[in-house]
């Protein structure tokens, strides 16, 4: 049997303020968690080709996996870019606290 | 130390004006992420995993102490409060918005500072021995021929676009700090009879094919220096590899070409364009080293820090690890260890920033280096000052007494910020530090250095034990490297063989250490020197047990 391809999520930093940030469906947005999931890899180009490019610095696919209807990257870059830093609490999970 | 001219204002000034129009330009859709990367490159702003990162250049380690207030401020006002020093004597913040990074470099120019080719293809921010003007063992102060450097490759048009970027460190001390053996260039200050010159190395470089500088001059009398290295530079400029950034460094060239056919044709350029140095060079560099003009020192008794040291054993520990001899009477360069056991390697807070600038004003002469090593040095302090300056460090988490020994690492901000990294480097960092703490003075001298890809930022190949995060099969993955070293013994470290796992590098390394207590001959004998003298086996063993087991159980049937 053959191995099943991943989904695909669309991420991108943000222009100005550097962040990651992912492709909704409709905007860019700084929530991992709201990535909109591709199922097809056909798809997931033609989006990257087509999603509005002005706020988001070099655009790419990332493979993702669904949990519980969420997205959630599955290579440890892409996981610790959704995360941030280990050495402190900066980046998503410090945006997280305030949430 | 060197104070800018009003030549020098106008100038940082006019590229912060400029730059800062090309950000507003890139934000406004005028420029594409193309157009805009090599304009924010030569500016020191890179984009990283999570925002974007802005270098600046601390020119051959010196700062003052408005100049370390200042780097406190930005760190306060638009980044979050820290700032990480690196291997090559900048400071780097993590978080800046790209908006806020015009207003930062103004900032940096009103102190004299500035991230002007802190990155790209050109002449890097020039290094220095981080003892500068202080060593005991110096034949003469590097940074004025650091700052002539400076002076003539910034913004000069034939070196704006090299085929790579171009390193270059200056020593003026017979035991080498700068690690000139891994620069494009390492000039090393030397004296033949009464007269003070260089010794040229060329072609050293770490990176994924890391190769030790070799020799190009053995002396160089010290008013050639200019035309001498541009020589260097349009050799370079004409033979590097610019159809491959992989084979681009000039260490590539003396491989290909040898050190002879180098030394050859930068000889001949010398010979035809060393007239055309008029001279002004050297005007420039003794206006230059009157700025260098040491502190007047002063005279006070010992018998406090005497005292200090007899009867507190934790004073006493500090001085024994993180003084070094001062060409003064009375005095002693202090390393402030920014490797705190647990702590980011070369983070320093703002709070920290600010106590530094204050104590190197109330006794240091005003005057703060930044380390390779990723420390602070306070290079002018009396000894009778030194309890009440202990005691300040101590209060503020600066006191760590650890210079030299096993946490004292070297790591690159690898996959925790590094856009470039394979895997992460600080809490493997983090991570050794806590577990060896307790016997690393039973350990004694030992250079770990951990870098988070195969660019060899963190210096890994140097390291006595390197560490070098790669991805193994989407998974972090640490090789391990022994026997490198740094300084007047350079060299490359060998590979000892398959990676560990993210869980298993930090058992390997305790592996490692429970080996060479065992193995070496006397307490004295170092870890390297032990590594030396009995080769990489046993080292080996002690990393791949299982190896072992299965070689020897094969031997037994
Ligand atoms: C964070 C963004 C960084 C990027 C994108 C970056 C990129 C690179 C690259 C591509 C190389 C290999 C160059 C070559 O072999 O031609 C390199 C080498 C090096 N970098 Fe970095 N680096 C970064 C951070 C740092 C930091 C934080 C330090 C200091 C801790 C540093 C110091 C060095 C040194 C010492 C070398 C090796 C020496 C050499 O051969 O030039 N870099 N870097
Ligand atoms: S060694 Fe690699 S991971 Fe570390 S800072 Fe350099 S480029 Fe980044």
């Amino acid at each position: 049997m053959s191995k099943p391809k991943p989904l695909q999520i669309l991420t991108a930093n943000h222009l100005t303020r550097g962040d990651v940030i992912y492709w909704s469906g409709h905007k860019w947005s700084n929530d991992p968690a709201s990535a909109l999931l591709f199922c097809s890899e056909e798809r997931a180009k033609e989006a990257l080709n087509q999603v509005p490019h002005a706020i988001a610095v070099g655009p790419y696919l990332a493979p993702a996996e669904a949990i519980d209807g969420k997205a959630r990257p599955l290579h440890f870059r892409e996981i610790f870019r959704s995360l941030g830093p280990s050495n402190y609490r900066h980046g998503k999970q410090q945006e997280a606290r305030h949430v | 130390m060197y104070n800018y001219t009003d030549f020098d204002r106008a100038f940082v000034g006019q590229r912060n004006h400029q730059f800062r129009a090309q950000i507003a330009r890139r934000i406004s859709g005028a420029l594409t992420e193309d157009e805009f990367k090599p304009l924010r490159l030569m500016n020191g702003v890179y984009l990283q995993l999570h925002a974007y990162m802005l270098r600046v250049a601390i020119p051959y380690g010196t700062l003052n102490s408005a100049q370390m207030r200042k780097l406190a401020e930005i760190a306060d006002r638009w980044d979050k409060g820290y700032g990480h020093f690196t291997t090559r004597q900048n400071i780097q913040f993590n978080w800046p918005a790209l908006t806020d990074i015009p207003d930062m470099l103004d900032a940096l120019a009103e102190v004299g500072m500035h991230a002007i080719q802190t990155s790209g293809n050109c002449v890097r921010n020039v290094t220095a021995d981080h003892f500068a003007g202080a060593a005991a063992d110096e034949i003469a102060d590097p940074r004025p021929t650091a700052e002539l450097l400076r002076q003539w490759s910034t913004d000069h048009p034939e070196f704006a676009f090299l085929g790579r970027k171009f390193k270059l460190a200056v020593s003026g001390s017979t035991v080498d700090r700068a690690v000139l053996q891994a620069h494009d260039v390492g000039l090393q200050i030397v004296r033949q009879g009464n007269e003070r010159g260089y010794r040229v190395l060329v072609g050293g470089g770490l990176g994924r094919t890391p190769m030790l500088g070799k020799l190009l001059r053995a002396f160089l009398p010290e008013a050639d220096l200019l035309p001498y290295v541009e020589s260097i530079l349009q050799v370079f400029n004409t033979l590097g590899r610019r159809d491959n950034k992989y084979k681009a460094r000039i260490k590539f060239a003396v491989h290909e070409h040898g050190i002879n056919a180098i030394r050859k044709q930068v000889e001949a350029r010398f010979s035809q364009q060393r007239h055309t140095f008029a001279g002004n060079d050297r005007q420039v560099y003794r206006r230059i080293k009157a700025d260098f003009a040491p502190p007047v020192f002063k005279d006070a008794p010992l018998d406090t820090y005497e005292a200090e040291r007899r009867n507190n054993p934790v004073f006493r520990a500090f001085t024994d690890t993180n003084l070094t001899p001062h060409h003064a009477a009375g005095y002693t360069l202090v390393t402030v260890s920014l490797k705190a056991h647990g702590q980011t390697p070369g983070d320093a807070s703002a709070v920290q920033m600010r106590l530094l600038a204050d104590l190197a004003q109330q006794y240091g002469h005003d005057e703060l280096r930044i380390s390779h090593e990723q420390n602070v040095i306070l290079p002018h302090v009396h000894k009778s000052d030194l309890p009440a300056l202990f005691a300040r460090l101590r209060h503020a988490g600066l006191a760590t007494a650890n210079v030299g020994l096993a946490s004292d690492m070297i790591a690159c901000p690898g996959m925790d910020y590094c856009a470039l990294a394979t895997a992460r480097s600080i809490p493997i960092a983090q991570q050794i530090a806590r577990r060896l703490q307790t016997r690393e003075r039973e350990v004694g001298p030992l250079k770990i250095k951990i870098s988070g890809c195969i660019n060899a930022c963190g210096h890994h190949h140097l390291g006595h034990i390197g560490i070098l995060g790669l991805e193994k099969s989407g998974k972090e993955s640490y090789q391990i490297t022994l026997g490198g070293d740094a300084g007047n013994s350079a060299a490359i470290g060998e590979r000892m063989g398959p990676g560990f796992a993210y869980d298993q590098i930090i058992p390997a390394v305790d592996r490692l250490i429970d080996a060479y207590l065992e193995l070496r001959a006397t307490a004295e004998e170092s870890f390297l020197q032990a590594y030396r003298r009995l080769g990489s086996a046993p080292f080996k063993r002690a990393l791949y047990p299982e190896t072992r087991l299965a070689a020897e159980l094969c031997h037994a049937l």
